[in-house]
């Protein structure tokens, strides 16, 4: 496909030294330096104001950085490389009423192809590849306002999917989704095979799909591991505001304590964890259920 | 502020009435706005005492809301709230131009009561035109004409956004006033004092979203003009829809058709 000859070819992303203070003063982003490989999944986590939604707006040149440089696949983030930096690297915002401003829901999803030049039929095919892709195709007619939470979550990832970017940049994917819709988004993250950078409170899902975890603490890098080892560095967790996730402490009703996610064995036969599964096989078939492709 | 959540239903009405599917609604928007344009005109640029002559011009509101199912106690309902305006404008017409102008079974009529029915007649046609226009065609596909009629992208992009975004910011100010009103346990809170720091609040989160969906816009290569694929083809029906209410308008504004109308049942009764 010609229109698909990406600009970038090497899906990776190297951050080195970068700081950012906002204009008021407050410095939010303090010598951060790391790299991410192809296809990588990597979740980037810490407290409230630890720097996060800033070190995301950096990766496309949303900000930009008073000291240190990102680059994508080998192009400097530079005012001048904008326009393909953001054709590669696609950004799913915290809250989907900021991000789909479109009358309706194709014609949102078509917004960002249309302004990549592509002819009309390119871009019908690729709103209806995108909404298939998040089984979202039957709100393709409907107003962007009148979704619900789960359905506007998944029509603004639709959004950025239709300008086929090579990296997806994403803030809080899953925060004020109820759990069936939470996990439908974590499946659907889970299928994608572009580079992915995530940022979430949510420390399940960031245990769950993504081998290594950023963590930011005060605007500081504080930890670069697989995220196997950083939740089970309570002194880490706890100095930057963080916790265990829910899947792996110890069981509310008995006590028992779950083995280290590092070391993981075959789960323990815990009456919750038996739940856990079924409920889980149930929802999956509720996602396959659903009207894809 | 009940009134917010009112308003936003109100607008949400319009919006399911416009997602039907009848013959009024597949009619190309351009043609609809052009023959309101028409209408527009022809019914404002009337004598400003002419009450008669502008009574025939209601068949286009009419007749297009029965066609395309727009229920007329919603339309008059709208009309109601949107009356006070055009009400308070002529208020003192009467007052101001006594001269007799009319006499019409013995009594006289001033030419000031004429001029204030006109007034309020004009309005109730021009606004129910524009209502059942927006029920027929969607607010979007009214933007989607204009924008093909060659008005600047940033007025259409500004329509647009504007109706996107009354709806969160409807709901940002419901939030704000249901927080206020519990902590305010039925009695007045601090009064006009608060209601100006949550205006005030609400400015700033509204230019707060503002970046953050221009940021949004931004990333998916928005350059200053928002493109729509939706096609437009004009049919036949299309241009014979625009060329015949544009002639009935252009017969009812030169053509006294209500005489015409009257002498026939005054000669047929003969």
């Amino acid at each position: 496909m010609p229109e698909r000859s990406a600009p970038v070819s090497h899906h990776t992303i190297s951050v080195v030294d970068l700081s950012f203070a906002y204009p008021d003063g407050t410095r939010a982003l303090d010598g951060v330096s790391f790299e991410v490989g192809h296809g990588e999944a990597i979740a980037v986590i810490g407290a409230n104001g630890a720097g996060k939604s800033t070190l995301l707006m950096h990766l496309n040149g949303v900000l930009s950085p008073i000291q240190g440089s990102v680059d994508i696949g080998g192009t400097p983030v530079t005012k001048g490389t904008l326009p393909v930096i953001r054709r590669t690297v696609g950004m799913v915002f915290q809250d989907p009423d900021d991000q789909l401003f479109m009358p309706t829901v194709a014609e949102d999803v078509g917004f960002g192809p249309l302004n990549l030049g592509l002819p009309p039929e390119g871009v019908a095919r690729r709103v209806d590849e995108a909404l298939a892709r998040v089984a979202a195709a039957r709100l393709k007619d409907r107003p962007p306002y009148h979704l619900s939470g789960g359905e506007k979550r998944v029509v603004a990832i639709a959004t950025v999917l239709a300008m086929e970017p090579a990296i997806l940049v994403m803030d809080e994917p899953t925060s004020g989704l109820d759990p069936r819709a939470r996990r439908r988004v974590m499946s659907l993250l889970g299928s994608f095979e572009h580079t992915r950078i995530i940022a979430t409170h949510d420390l399940d899902l960031a245990a769950e799909l993504c081998e290594r975890t950023l963590v930011l603490a005060g605007g500081r890098l504080v930890a670069d591991r697989p995220t196997g080892e950083v939740f089970d560095d309570d002194a880490l967790l706890v100095a930057s505001g963080l916790e265990r996730p829910l899947g792996m402490q110890a069981c509310p009703v008995c006590g028992a304590q779950k083995p280290a996610m590092s070391s993981r064995a075959p789960a323990p036969a815990h009456p919750r964890d038996r739940l856990r599964a079924d409920v889980g096989a149930g929802l999956g078939e509720a996602v396959a259920d659903a009207p894809e492709q | 502020m009940s009134s917010v959540a009112r308003g936003l239903s109100t607008l949400d009405r319009l919006d399911r009435l416009a997602g039907k599917d009848t013959a009024i609604h597949r009619v190309d928007p351009r043609a609809k706005v052009l023959a309101t344009a028409v209408f527009i005109v022809c019914v404002v640029s009337f004598d400003r005492y002419e009450v008669f002559g502008l009574v025939p011009f209601a068949l286009f509101p009419v007749v297009l809301a029965a066609e395309a199912d727009v229920p007329f106690g919603f339309l008059a309902r709208l009309l109601a709230v949107a009356s006070p305006f055009a009400l308070l404008v002529g208020v003192f017409n009467p007052l101001l131009d006594r001269d007799p102008l009319v006499v019409a079974g013995g009594v006289a009529i001033a030419g000031g009561w004429l001029s204030y029915a006109s007034i309020i007649l004009r309005f109730l046609l021009t606004v129910a035109a524009a209502l059942v226009l927006t029920a027929t065609t969607s607010f979007a596909g009214v933007c989607l004409a204009l924008e093909r009629f060659r008005v600047p992208d940033v007025l259409v992009t500004q329509f647009l956004l504007l109706y996107r975004y009354i709806f969160v910011l409807g709901d940002e100010a419901l939030r704000m006033a249901r927080a206020r009103s519990l902590r305010a346990v039925g009695s007045r809170g601090m009064g006009l004092h608060v209601y100006a720091q949550m205006l005030g609040q609400l400015l700033l989160r509204t230019f707060a979203r503002a970046q953050r969906v221009y940021v949004a816009m931004k990333c998916r290569g928005f350059d200053g003009r928002v493109r729509v694929a939706r096609r437009l083809r004009l049919r036949a029906a299309d241009v014979a829809f625009v060329v015949g209410w544009s002639a009935l308008f252009v017969v009812f504004r030169f053509v006294d058709v209500t005489e015409l109308v009257g002498g026939l049942i005054v000669g047929g009764g003969r």
